[in-house]
């Protein structure tokens, strides 16, 4: 069969893939660009740890098409802060120990950045019902929760 | 025992947190190979059925694919439980349950290897199944196995019945008639899954010559080491099994389930293998925790004092035998000091995925019922329900009601630190209720490794043995660097594959800051030992009279001259000269570990018009014994607080009368999720293990067990009528209202 | 002289005897003599059994101490989670 020829930017760089007409955006991701930061959970939009932004906006991954990344920006986890300066999402769910195992980590930092983009000063059920298509078994999302509504404060610029 | 500590009881940010906040840390299905092959498995869509014959011809014959196996490319096991291991992976002659796996292949794509699934025909004769416990353990049920009937039972349970256990002291029935009000009721609870958010995931790679490399998300590598070079017929030693990073575990990773397949494929291909589950296959092929059938009967007087109690436990444990209920049995009344008591259990097959442990394993449940009844009983005699826990709390002393007597205990510091919070004197609005429940966990010790290396420049690297499923590498660190008297910084702790450093029990039981932290800090006691020689050396005064005060050897006595103390860098740096390298290990299998007790305050609304339960506020009480870092502790009091809100309210194995099942995905087994919640507050209790230098408990388990009956208790309360079943879906309150 | 105290359901394979007086200086002696007395407890002592040693629980190590005075009691094996 014969593979489609896809132009995108991803993270910032002109990335240009082969991929089959029936193959995910994640599949793309992981298994032909090497990116394993978004992770497969379920296959089917119900975890949310396959978060990535299309333009923007906030999508699962397993239920997009690799080729509709043709023309789009794409951002995943890799492509969130800088070698020095993590980004105040990913550095407050740090201090806040609001990972354990840390696998649905990189779709909740992918997930709150868009939130944040949205609504820089949300509330607690805010950020509770943006969050709530990312599954997270371990934590309870309590410290998930308080790092989040944090990181937000902190980008405000104000102090804690 | 050490009380005063410089870094236990901080909190600093996760060795490993840079990596998981980039996206950088490798999961399970995160590796590749160079030429490797991808795998699929084919499932039975039977719940019990023989498997007459398969043809794999057409499968092979399809360009891409490269191995094709089923059960008969396994040879014989001869450890029983290993062969069980083995036939959950791949089914040998019946498929015993609904996603069971009977043919797997390996293709040089996803596409190809599900293409060839297609392509396989198996002929099956469906033969009668049962996956309800108190059917299954009916005389003349449909048996799943033959000839692995518990010994010493009776003919009045079926030969699925593979365990009896009882445990108690006392006299029951005189406690009973003692009683001013004795209630009993019958309890069931569904089966749930672990819900871990990774999917089994594993490469494998192993030669002709029996060499093999094995990378898989796993709780216990040494364990997949050893199952699978069984199963496999090849040298422990010659089988490398590195851990991933892991993606959740809660005890559902504590065995093997596509690792003994992914090498076969392997093995026939010549290529290296990449098997990962889909969260389908995760809930119909892995392990959820047993659903129970239970009768809890309890006595009490007037004034609150239980005169006795009796538990009978039914567990369904799937398609194998197993042995859990027994952790059921021993947990049900151990929060209670009793004279009379007894608690039994059963375990029981059925043609359901073969268990395995979940959090607290056989604890929630029991714990379900006898809270459950101990709270109506309050009701009724009108008292208030932790003064009667308080009344009847085990404490430093008490006769456990399986067997030991309690060293110190901190159930009735958790009460206390309860009954004195503001969340149990703040008012209930209407349609709400709140509920109280304590529980109960053992937590383990068992065999670890460790070996730690002094650098040249003071630096200290650690290799354990253990996966770190929450945050363990931090825990140790600072316990290594406490017990050095270095800062945490200094200290790099890696987990180790099987070749790098000896054996380590599973992570489970909530043993890992436990036993892997003796271990550490005996590990240090030798590099200390070593460094206070090297000292001496250098001042050329004896060994003897060096000690090791915040991180520096000192001279001790009045003979041993007066110098000022070297620091470990300084001693490291010049080790090359005064005799090489310096480095302390330990093994061992240290006892002792402590049990835990947790206290759970939670108040909930049911909406009378839909039947939906929402948490209102929710408090954790919890005995660590000693917090090393508190925030994953309360990290772990929080998460396990939340799994056993999804097991009371949401969270169910549904079969249908065809005995498959219904709700293999997120859609349909429901997860608690970020707006389900409110903050879950974790209130941690210090009461120090005796049997720990620094006085640490397990911490990961115990929280999982009063939410089940406290959720029951609150929402008994605020409908006033109590349900008997979990979970406490909105059409089962909407029944009961 | 340690005081054993066989738990629960092991007592089906003592003929339902819970208490006796064994002299041990550990742990593998202990058992030993215990599937000596009870037959029929050597195979399950053989799979595994976890004792408590004066409320101490120990998996089935061989070489634990015991007490003179101690009571060991003997129960299933327990298993983790
Ligand atoms: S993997 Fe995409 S939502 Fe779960
Ligand atoms: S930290 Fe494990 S799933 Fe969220």
């Amino acid at each position: 069969m014969s593979k489609i020829h896809v132009n995108s930017t991803i993270n910032g760089d002109t990335v240009e893939f082969l991929c089959e007409a029936d193959e995910t955006l994640l599949d793309v991701l992981r298994d032909r660009l090497n990116l394993t930061g978004a992770k497969e959970g379920c296959g089917t939009g119900d975890c949310g740890a396959c978060s990535v932004t299309i333009n923007g906006r906030l999508v699962a991954s397993c239920l997009v098409l690799g080729a509709e990344a043709e023309g789009s920006e794409i951002e995943t986890v890799e492509g969130i802060g800088a070698p020095d300066a993590l980004h105040p999402l990913q550095r407050q769910l740090l201090e806040h120990a609001a990972l354990q195992c840390g696998i649905c980590t990189p779709g909740i930092i992918v997930a709150a950045k868009a939130l944040l983009v949205q609504n820089p000063d949300p509330s607690e059920e805010d950020v509770r019902y943006w969050l709530a298509g990312n599954l997270c078994r371990c934590t309870g999302y309590d410290k998930i929760i308080r790092a989040v509504l944090a990181a937000a404060a902190e980008m405000r610029g104000e102090n804690p | 025992m050490k009380q005063d500590f410089k870094i236990l009881g901080t909190r600093p940010i996760r060795p490993d947190g840079l990596e998981k906040v980039t996206g950088k840390a490798m999961f399970g299905a995160d590796k590749s190979a160079t030429g490797m092959l991808h795998a699929r498995i084919l499932r039975s869509p039977h719940a019990h059925a023989e498997i007459v014959s398969i043809d794999t011809s057409k499968a092979e014959a399809l360009a891409g694919v490269k191995a094709v196996i089923t059960g008969a490319d396994f040879d014989e096991v001869e450890n029983r439980w290993t062969r069980y291991t083995m036939q959950n992976c791949m089914a040998q002659g019946r498929a015993l349950y609904d996603g069971h796996a009977v043919a797997a292949v390996a293709a040089t794509s996803k596409k190809i290897a599900a293409e060839a699934l297609k392509l396989i025909e198996v002929e099956y004769k469906t033969l009668p199944h049962v996956t309800d416990v108190d059917e299954a353990m009916r005389p003349g049920a449909p048996l799943v196995h033959e000839g692995v009937k518990g010994r010493k039972l009776g003919d009045d349970v079926s030969g699925n019945t593979v365990g009896y256990y009882s445990f108690g002291h006392g006299d029951i029935e005189a406690g009973f008639t003692k009683a001013d009000k004795v209630i009993e009721r019958n309890f069931k609870t569904a089966a749930t899954h672990q819900g871990y958010i990774e999917p089994q995931a594993c490469l494998a790679d192993l030669g002709a010559d029996g060499r093999g490399e094995l990378w898989c998300s796993t709780q216990g590598h040494y364990m997949v080491r050893e199952v699978c070079s069984e199963i496999l017929g090849i040298d422990a030693s010659q089988l490398r099994v590195t851990a991933s990073e892991i993606g959740g575990g809660f005890g559902g990773k504590t065995t093997v389930f596509i690792e003994p397949v992914a090498l076969k494929l392997s093995q026939k291909s010549g290529k290296p293998v990449k098997l990962v589950m889909s969260r389908e296959e995760v809930f119909r092929a892995t392990g959820p925790t047993m659903s129970a059938s239970m009768d809890v009967k309890i006595g009490m007087d007037k004034n609150g004092k239980i005169t006795a109690g009796h538990a009978k436990l039914r567990y369904q444990g799937g398609a194998f035998p197993y042995n859990m209920v027994m952790m059921g049995a021993m947990s049900a009344f151990a929060c209670y000091d009793l004279e009379n008591v007894q608690s039994e259990g059963w375990d029981v097959m059925t043609n359901r995925p073969k268990m395995i442990s979940y959090r607290a394993p056989g604890a929630p449940m029991a714990t379900y019922g006898v809270e459950s009844v101990i709270d109506e009983l309050c009701q009724k005699l009108g008292l208030d329900p932790i003064e009667v826990r308080l009344k009847n709390a085990a404490r430093e002393g008490s006769k456990s009601s399986y067997g030991p007597t309690y060293k110190a205990i901190g159930l009735v510091e958790a009460l206390e630190a309860a009954k004195a919070h503001p969340h149990y004197a703040a008012p209930l609005p209407a349609n709400t209720g709140r509920g109280v429940a304590c529980g109960f966990w053992f937590n383990f010790g068992g065999q670890v490794s460790v070996s730690m290396a002094i650098n040249t420049d003071g630096t200290v690297n650690l290799i354990e043995g253990n996966p770190d499923i929450g945050g363990s590498r931090a825990s140790i660190s600072m316990m290594a660097a406490e017990a050095l008297g270095i800062p945490f910084e200094r200290v790099r702790t890696i987990v180790g594959d099987t070749a790098s450093v000896g054996f380590s029990d599973v992570t489970d039981g909530s043993r890992v800051t436990f036993a892997v932290g003796i271990a550490t800090i005996n590990a240090a006691k030798a590099a200390i030992k070593e460094l206070c020689k090297r000292a001496a050396m250098i001042w050329e005064i004896d060994a003897e009279a060096v000690e090791w005060v915040d991180g520096a050897a000192q001279p001790t006595g009045h003979n041993a001259g007066n110098f000022p103390p070297m620091s470990l860098a300084e001693i490291a740096a010049t080790s090359g000269k005064t005799g090489g390298p310096i480095a302390g290990h330990h093994e061992g299998a240290p006892d002792k570990a402590g049990v835990s007790f947790g206290v759970h305050l939670v108040d909930v609304e049911v909406d009378p018009e839909t039947g939906f339960t929402s948490i209102k506020r929710y408090t954790a009480f919890q005995d660590v014994g000693k917090a090393i870092h508190p925030a994953y502790v309360e990290g772990q009091i929080q998460g396990g607080a939340v799994q056993g809100i999804g097991w009371a309210l949401s969270e169910e194995y549904i079969y249908g009368e065809d005995g498959r099942l219904q709700n293999p995905g997120f859609l349909d087994y429901r997860i608690p999720v970020a707006s389900d919640l409110p903050m879950i507050d974790a209130v941690i209790i210090e009461v120090p293990n005796p049997g720990h230098p620094y006085g640490v408990r397990g911490c990961g388990e115990t929280a999982i067990v009063p939410p089940l009956a406290a959720i029951s208790n609150g929402v008994a309360q605020a409908i006033g009528k109590r349900l008997f079943e979990l979970p406490m879906s909105p059409p089962k309150i909407l029944k009961a209202l | 002289m340690a005081r054993v105290v066989i738990f629960g359901s092991l007592r089906a394979f003592t003929d339902g005897v819970e208490r006796m007086e064994i002299s041990a200086s550990n742990t593998r002696e202990l058992l030993k003599k215990l599937s000596e007395r009870h037959p029929a407890l050597a195979e399950v002592i053989e799979a595994g059994v976890s004792l408590a040693i004066d409320g101490e629980v120990y998996k089935d190590a061989w070489f634990t101490p015991i007490g003179s005075n101690s009571e060991v009691v003997v129960m299933p094996l327990m298993v983790g989670g």
